[in-house]
């Protein structure tokens, strides 16, 4: 039993008791100790052994049988054959066929391991005592022995001024590690808070890559823009759309109960952020009906037609809006950029 | 230690061997503790095997897959044979993992091992660690191990979102996005730790080649040092082992490492990888040909992280959209509480084995597992946890449980809401109960007998059916564990009649030890005298 | 669960918006829309609208009006074009059988020729989409990659990355689109259905149309390849966990319950 360093009088002592392997009459739960072994058919019959014999070395050469397979798919099939295997469907024949020569190849050789270990190696249940983890205490005390007269020879205790100056020294020298991480990355400034979009930047249709006119949008529609002068070959364009995606949508000007947001519209055409303010996925599952947009992320639920605002969901404010007007093309354009940071919050939004 | 070999000069070549290397590593000593080491057989001790072949299987095929994996956000448009993506702008990232699935041959199949792997690596690692718990493996002298498996799950976590990550695909993309959000919610430190972790603004050209690293080399590394410390200690302490005849607290009852346990675990290495490679066969996993190149203006419902970090997807998706500004700075507590409960959740379950041990003051050596209904305290605990995690991943996949089920999804994240208090108590409450009634059923059981089905007509006509006796094996097994009575603060008053100071710290135990071992928290086993009087008649009443 | 949500919003409120909304896109298009083929007259047409009339009387004018002018019931039919007619009966939408989040998809019950008469019955009450001819759905030789990418940028949110469908609000949802009859889904892009927005031609032309319909078909329909195996209902990565859990680590304690088993011991004799 382990060394009880703190017996205390809440914990039962039976524990130790149960080392008495003897059967007690008086005691009907005590252990009557390990039983005795009992052979398996394989141990008294030499058939049934010959037979659990056969049967790993079956196992053993199917394994040798599919991992032939294995090679011979590898050769055989195109790597782009799609075939139809009931019930899986339209799947590559290649991959089926390598996956499941594979796994029985594998499967085979745990499978003759397993059954040999189990039908034909000796099962006698052995015991094996346990030690104390803990060290004596002659060990111990030796040891703490060892360790002060190292402690004293070093002399630490007595010079203090090398202590203090070598754990300074320590501390400090990680230091030059934290300090090469700064270049990971430039500082945020004011990054956050600008995106593409400036008075007098059109609209352009995120599938036709064109201006988009307001004539184009109609109610109940659903349109995505990105700022003119974005292309999607562009070394930013991911850095930049990030940032910049635009969802349009066309909501009758007497629908709109936000007075800014309808202030802000070119005759019911409303232009919001597409990132969610929460943690930034493109919200844009539009409901026309209700017109609430919902993030397929975390489902915050907007609602488009009062000036964006939060109706359901973990975001905390609402999508910002982009004033957008007429040119004299007769094409949407932006009236400036957002005016607030688009995107998840972040500390310094304010 | 004999090394010489001038005793029999013709010893076979593997004993030259052996004495080769004995001589320069001293393998013998080693051999001499371990060869015959002794494994207690029991299905749920090979859990952890499976968490085991299943990481050692990930590394073999994430080795393959360095090969032809390119961790570049450079943009190329893809010209390979997959049609569908013909002409799109994407990463190299991306076009490399669609080379890997269309233009190696057993790529494909390679990558799933690899994710099948890696999604069961982390279930085997956390129903190990269940096991673990509800068997009260984790008590002295185990709890260091307990907390290196415990890291190995939290690194596994993360080891799997960076790989999840690393395709640059739709679906990965807006994982990091997330992740960056939450980020950003940080207060103070947020907005810089962004752009240093992306290189700048997101998603940056830099964080699948910083993600790579991170998968390939750093996590892995810590995790491979950590796996061989939790296996060595696995050995140093021999295996626990349930209560059983013959089998006590100073020994370990089982076979021996050679050869059944050579041949067994051996064995269910390449049983663990057969399967997984027959599951990659027909299981199509992470297709991401289908999910398109990441773009951070196009997403797809259904936006899930894979199943390990569902709670706390789960966690966000059902907190209410708070959000403070004051003095031109913002706390976005809508995805900052979600970060800082998350990883208390994690934390609640790994400083566990110390509060009990404080509570119970049990300074004990424990290698005879607990049954679950003989600890109903912690039991009930144990699945108070899991309620708490099972709600946060029903309210992680809240869209795909309300596609299936014809169900709102706003009513789902308010259940999850409601659920994430009440469902806790709720299941300790009925775990408690149903493990009492098992104690009462064990008590009857050793007490009366088993039923045997045998119905006996008595003279007067009544009815009775006969229980069997249990062997003294059974009654063992059924009697061999502790029960705890609750720490007292002891007397307040001292024989002078002076006041002792009670100090909280010792009041806040009693109280805990009194919920965890007090009268109603078990039902007494039968005394031996109680035995006595009523099988000293006939078998039963 | 479900009951609670449904209350939460009054009934009338929908109906209120889907005919403002109904009724603008029908005005706005017959204010922007070519007006050539409207006028087409011929006697078969005259007579379609006739018999299409007919078939209205009997099963859609208690919820839609004597004359498509609306009711509490349902919305005002005057603009909507034969294509959203062609769409909503020819999907089995309509006629609706009771009051939900959303009308599902059931089986038809018109017949092709009924539902153009009734399509061009509705298409007189005012100028709305007209049904597409297969020249304009037709998949044929359309740009596959470039319909995924714009099913990923204009639809994907709602309906997942294969169209596999996908939740909204409030116990609505984005339907699967596995063989959907390309007709069904160009018409439904044309007139937005139910809470589905609009992609009208101005802004998403014929041709991206045909690629994205080209897209679904090639990602979503029974003749679609999922290389890797199963595809688990193509909904990512919560139903590959359930997968993993149930048949992956299901398989494994199965087995290992096998191979930490005692092996059968002889009978005594």
């Amino acid at each position: 039993m382990s060394s009880q360093e703190n017996p205390r009088e809440n914990v039962p002592a039976e524990q130790d008791a149960a080392h008495g392997a003897v059967k007690v009459a008086d005691d009907p739960f005590a252990d009557p100790g390990l039983p005795a072994h009992k052979p398996r058919i394989q141990d008294i019959d030499e058939r049934a052994a010959k037979r659990s014999e056969r049967a790993v070395a079956f196992l053993f050469t199917l394994s040798m049988l599919a991992t032939i397979a294995f090679i011979a798919s590898y050769v055989i099939f195109p790597v782009d054959k799609i075939v139809f295997i009931w019930p899986i469907g339209n799947v590559s024949a290649l991959n089926f066929a390598l996956g499941t020569s594979l796994g029985v190849a594998l499967f085979c050789i745990g499978a003759g391991a397993v059954h040999w270990a189990r039908t034909l190696m000796s099962d006698v249940e052995v015991a094996d005592d346990r030690h104390a983890i803990a060290a004596p205490p002659e060990v111990r005390a030796k040891v703490m022995a060892d360790f002060a007269a190292g402690a004293e020879e070093s002399a630490m205790g007595r010079r203090k001024l090398i202590r203090t100056t070598m754990f300074g020294a320590l501390a400090l020298v990680p230091l030059s590690g934290v300090m090469l991480l700064r270049d990971l990355g430039p500082l945020p400034e004011k990054k956050l808070r600008t995106t593409l979009w400036a008075k007098g930047k059109q609209l352009i249709n995120m599938n036709t890559n064109e201006p988009l006119r307001p004539e184009d949008v109609v109610v109940g529609s659903l349109t995505f823009a990105m700022p003119e002068g974005l292309e999607e070959d562009s070394h930013d364009f991911q850095k930049q759309i990030a940032k910049a995606a635009l969802m349009i949508v066309r909501i009758q000007p007497d629908d709109i109960k936000d007075k800014r947001e309808l202030e802000w519209s070119h005759e019911g055409i409303v232009a919001y952020s597409k990132i969610c303010t929460h943690v930034g996925c493109p919200i844009s599952l539009y409901e026309q009906q209700t017109h609430h947009v919902l993030c397929p992320c975390h489902q915050s639920t907007f609602d488009l037609a009062d000036g964006a605002r939060v109706i359901f969901g973990p975001a905390g404010h609402a999508l910002p809006q982009l004033r957008i007007g007429v040119n004299a093309e007769g094409n949407l354009e932006a009236l400036g950029d957002f005016d607030e940071p688009v995107g998840p919050s972040f500390w310094e939004r304010g | 230690m004999s090394t010489t070999s001038e005793t029999n000069r013709k010893a076979p070549a593997g004993e030259r061997v052996a004495d080769w290397a004995d001589g320069r590593l001293g393998i013998y000593s080693l051999a001499k503790a371990n060869m015959r080491k002794i494994f207690p057989d029991h299905w749920s001790f090979m859990l952890g095997e499976i968490a085991l072949y299943s990481f050692i299987i990930i590394i073999l095929t994430g080795v393959y897959l360095t090969l032809f994996f390119h961790p570049s956000m450079n943009e190329v448009v893809y010209e390979g044979t997959y049609v569908p993506m013909q002409g799109i702008r994407m990463s190299e990232a991306y076009a490399s993992t669609l080379d890997i699935s269309f233009d190696v041959r057993g790529g494909l199949l390679i990558r799933q091992i690899h994710h099948w792997a890696a999604l069961i690596f982390i279930a085997a690692m956390l129903v190990h660690m269940m096991r673990v718990f509800f068997t009260g493996a984790f008590r002295k002298p185990r709890e260091i191990n307990w907390l290196f498996g415990f890291l190995l799950l939290v690194l596994g976590m993360f080891t799997g979102f960076t790989g999840y990550s690393l395709p640059d695909d739709l679906l990965s993309g807006t994982g990091v996005r997330f992740m960056e959000g939450a980020i950003l919610s940080m207060p103070i430190v947020g907005t810089y730790m962004s752009f240093f972790l992306f290189g700048g603004e997101f998603p940056g050209g830099d964080f699948v080649s910083r993600f790579y690293s991170i998968h390939v080399l750093l996590l892995p590394g810590i995790m491979m040092g950590l796996l061989v410390a939790h296996l060595i200690l696995v050995f140093y302490h021999k295996h626990t082992q349930f209560a059983g005849p013959g089998r006590t607290n100073n020994n370990v009852v089982g076979m021996p490492l050679l050869p059944v346990y050579m041949a067994k675990a051996g064995g269910f290495f390449f049983l663990v990888f057969g399967i997984i490679s027959i599951i990659s066969a027909v299981a199509s996993i992470n297709p991401i040909w289908a999910l398109g190149p990441y773009r951070p203006d196009q997403v797809s419902t259904g936006a899930q992280p894979d199943w390990y970090m569902g709670f706390s997807e789960g966690l966000i998706r059902a907190m209410p959209g708070w959000e403070i500004n004051f003095a031109g700075h913002t706390l976005a507590l809508g995805v900052f509480i979600p970060l800082m409960i998350f990883p208390m959740i994690l934390a609640v379950i790994a400083v566990y084995p110390f509060v009990e041990s404080w509570i119970t003051g049990d300074k004990r050596e424990h290698h005879i597992l607990d049954r679950p209904r003989n600890v109903p305290t912690r039991t009930g605990f144990g699945v108070a946890w899991l309620t708490w995690y099972v709600i946060l991943l029903i309210a992680g996949g809240n869209d795909l449980v309300a596609i299936f089920f014809h169900m709102s999804i706003n009513s789902i994240t308010w259940f999850a809401r409601i659920a994430f208090f009440v469902g806790p108590v709720l299941a300790f409450i009925i775990t408690k109960r149903i493990c009492l009634g098992l104690q009462r059923r064990d008590r009857d059981k050793i007490l009366h007998g088993r039923e045997s089905g045998i119905i006996k007509r008595l003279p007067h006509g009544e009815f009775v059916e006969i229980h069997e006796p249990l062997s003294q094996e059974e009654l063992y097994t059924l009697t061999a564990h502790e029960q705890y009575k609750p720490a007292e603060i002891g007397p307040t008053v001292d024989e002078n009649g002076v006041r002792r100071k009670v100090k909280l710290k010792d009041k806040l135990r009693a109280k805990l030890s009194k919920g965890y071992y007090g009268p109603d928290t078990y039902i007494p086993k039968p005394s031996v005298e109680e035995f006595k009087e009523i099988t000293g008649g006939h078998g039963h009443h | 669960m479900k009951k609670l949500s449904a209350r939460r919003r009054h009934p009338l409120a929908a109906v209120v918006v889907l005919l403002l909304a109904l009724a603008a896109t029908g005005g706005l298009y017959a204010a922007f829309a070519p007006a050539d083929k409207a006028q087409a007259d011929d006697t078969a047409q005259s007579l379609a609208i006739q018999e299409g009339m007919k078939l209205y009387t009997v099963g859609c004018a208690s919820c839609h009006g004597t004359g498509g002018q609306g009711t509490s019931d349902g919305p005002s039919l005057i603009g909507v074009g034969s294509a959203a007619v062609d769409f909503q009966v020819g999907t089995g939408r309509m006629p609706a059988q009771q009051p939900g989040p959303q009308v599902p998809k059931k089986k038809v019950i018109y017949s092709q020729s009924e539902i153009d008469q009734l399509a061009a019955y509705v298409a007189s009450l005012g100028a709305g989409p007209i049904t597409p001819t297969e020249k304009q759905y037709s998949p044929k030789g359309a740009d596959i990659a470039k319909g995924g990418d714009l099913f990923r940028t204009n639809c994907a949110q709602c309906h997942n990355f294969t169209g596999e469908g996908g939740a909204l609000t409030d116990g609505k949802y984005a339907p699967n689109l596995e063989d959907v009859d390309p007709k069904h889904v160009y018409e439904a892009m044309q007139t937005g259905p139910q809470n589905m927005p609009s992609f009208p031609d101005s802004t998403l032309p014929e041709q991206q149309k045909r690629d994205i319909i080209a897209y679904i078909h090639t990602v979503n329909s029974d003749e679609a390849a999922s290389p890797g195996g199963l595809k688990l209902g193509g909904f990512g990565p919560v139903s590959e966990g359930l997968f993993g859990w149930v048949f992956g680590l299901g398989a494994l304690i199965a087995v290992a319950v096998w191979v930490a088993a005692h092996t059968a011991k002889a009978k005594k004799s």
